[in-house]
């Protein structure tokens, strides 16, 4: 099997958010980047299947040489080989244009990517790498087996699952439950060292365009000091969530 | 034009369909122009009632039994096409975030999704969306001719309905999923967490599943759903469907109410778009106080069956 597992280097799930002067990108400035969660779930998964069924796993990202840190890791964790997009990345259809122009006609079995990222929290682009390559494609993918061509499927649905049966090459955006937590793998020593003559290829990009921009970012307003209410006095709770908060 | 998914489960309207048809008719008012919903496949009320929420017209698709993506993009995209419009609303439901990246690339259209308000500007569409987990707030502007808006589900409340019915008319289509959708096993009875206005939440602190009783109790007087922390759910205590945070699920209801969970960054990257955040918890120095707009000192097993009968004897 070949598989293709899309990875977004993301600030770590503790990291304090702040913006550059002006609100105009992240600022980097004291955050630890990690592999997007939804991706190591993902990740994880391709490994398995790549264990059961042989084959070959490569990560691809896109961003500027920053990423590479987080490639590595994804190639100790067990991947075959990465790619590098090489570009600054600002909206989602340029991001699934430019994964689709790489992964066209390299003959992927199954592309898997983390239903969103948590930083931008997007979730455009898996779906909208799949209809770009003319795929079927499977969201909050909790769920995949594999028999031959025949990939089976569950996904979440609000207040519960389902199941969907499809052909390969399927496009699916995983969270946990394609693997479990305690499944997740942390790169060994070996791993690591490995890691270090694995090829990680970068290419350039190929034109897809941003269709959105980001004008500005801001923090959310801060939130006002807790009101504690003593645990003896709860009609007194029932009353601000009714008068104040109007919420019942 | 503005286009709305009116999203169905089980042939009726999901309470975030007439919030996204709200959303889009204001749109549409704001620009002069006039909102159009689809219905894709079996609806058993009729669907010109959507003119409660706004719509002027609805388009009601038949040949489909169960959402599939790909045919659903599809559909809607040779719509956009027809009617040229320069917006499509969702809302951000499991299905909606499913077909929100799949429509974009069909219809040629930007996508800007996690959306919390109404745009501020039509040219070019600016609107306010939520990004890194609730802790930043992004203004994003499109410049493709059609955007895709996503809609937070319950970020932007339901106002009442009019008496206003729409304009309808009835198509049949050739579908053409990529998929085969299969059986969907669906708690029954419970309030689906992504919709839910309020929802009941709890932790370790429970001590044991068999106490569950006491969360459920509350919830059912609250008409809300029930969820529960990351560790409850791995342990098994609860089913992981009830899990929310960063790698559950993400709610955004009106009340949400935490009991014995000491707020987790991962948990709160789930809930804090909730509008009124409750947290009971017998440790006063737990995280989760910070979040707060409400706190409880105090024991679980003490406060919530005084804390049902209070809300009881208040609704009633």
């Amino acid at each position: 099997m070949k598989i293709l597992v899309c990875i977004s280097h993301v600030p770590d799930t503790t990291a304090k958010i702040n913006f550059t002067a002006g609100g105009a990108a992240l600022d980097p400035n004291g955050v630890q980047f990690v592999i997007n969660p939804y991706d190591e779930f993902g990740l994880t998964k391709a490994l398995h299947l790549k264990e059961k069924h042989g084959g070959q796993v490569t990560v691809v990202t896109y961003g500027d040489a920053s990423v590479e840190a987080t490639l590595r890791k994804a190639l100790a964790i067990g991947a075959d080989d990465a790619v590098r997009i090489d570009g600054i990345p600002s909206d989602p259809m340029q991001v699934a244009g430019e994964l689709a122009a790489y992964a066209k006609g390299q003959g992927f079995d199954l592309i898997i990517c983390g239903q969103e990222s948590i930083d931008y929290n997007g979730g455009i682009v898996p779906g909208a790498l799949a209809a770009i390559l003319d795929l079927p494609y499977v969201n909050a993918c909790i769920g995949l087996e594999v028999n031959g061509r025949n990939a089976e499927l569950l996904r979440e649905i609000d207040g519960g699952k389902e199941q969907i049966t499809t052909l390969l090459p399927v496009v699916i955006g995983g969270k946990k439950g394609l693997v479990e937590e305690s499944e997740l793998r942390i790169p060994n020593m070996r791993g690591i060292m490995t890691a270090r003559s694995k090829p990680l290829a970068v290419t350039a990009l190929s034109g897809s365009p941003a269709l959105t921009s980001a004008n500005s970012f801001t923090k959310p307003a801060a939130k006002a000091a807790v009101q504690l209410i003593d645990s003896s006095n709860l009609d007194e709770l029932v009353r601000r969530l009714h008068e104040e908060a109007k919420v019942i | 034009m503005v286009l709305i998914f009116a999203e169905t489960w089980n042939g009726a309207f999901k309470k975030s369909t007439f919030e996204a048809v709200q959303y889009g008719a204001a749109c549409a008012q704001a620009q002069n122009s006039e909102a159009v919903a689809v219905v894709l496949g079996p609806c058993t009320p009729p669907v010109e009632s959507l003119g409660a929420h706004g719509a002027s017209k609805v388009i009601h698709l038949h040949g489909s039994e169960r959402f599939e993506p790909s045919s659903f993009a599809q559909a809607l995209s040779d719509i956009a096409r027809e009617l040229h419009v320069s917006q499509i609303v969702l809302s951000g439901t499991s299905n909606g975030k499913s077909l929100a990246g799949v429509l974009a690339a069909t219809s040629g259209a930007a996508a800007i999704s996690n959306v919390t308000a109404l745009p501020s500007s039509y040219s070019p569409l600016t609107v306010e969306r939520s990004a890194f987990s609730s802790k930043g707030i992004e203004q994003c502007a499109s410049t493709a001719a059609c955007t895709v808006l996503v809609l937070i589900p319950n970020a932007l409340g339901l106002k009442p309905g009019s008496e206003a019915t729409a304009a309808f008319e009835d198509r049949q289509i050739n579908w053409t999923p990529k998929s085969q959708v299969g059986e969907a096993q669906v708690a029954s009875g419970k309030i689906p967490l992504p919709e839910a206005e309020r929802v009941v939440s709890a932790g370790r602190g429970m001590k044991a599943a068999e106490n569950w009783n006491l969360v459920e109790e509350l919830a059912a007087v609250l008409n809300a759903g029930t969820a529960c922390s990351k560790p409850v759910s791995d342990i098994g205590w609860r089913p992981h469907s009830e899990h929310v945070g960063q790698t559950g699920i993400q709610i955004n209801p009106q009340l949400y109410i935490a009991i014995g969970i000491s707020g987790a960054i991962q948990h709160l990257a789930g809930v804090s778009g909730s509008k009124t955040i409750v947290v009971i918890n017998n440790d006063p120095d737990a995280p989760f106080f910070k979040a707060a707009d409400y706190g409880i000192v105090g024991d679980a097993f003490d406060v919530l069956p005084r804390l049902t009968a209070a809300f009881k004897a208040h609704l009633n």
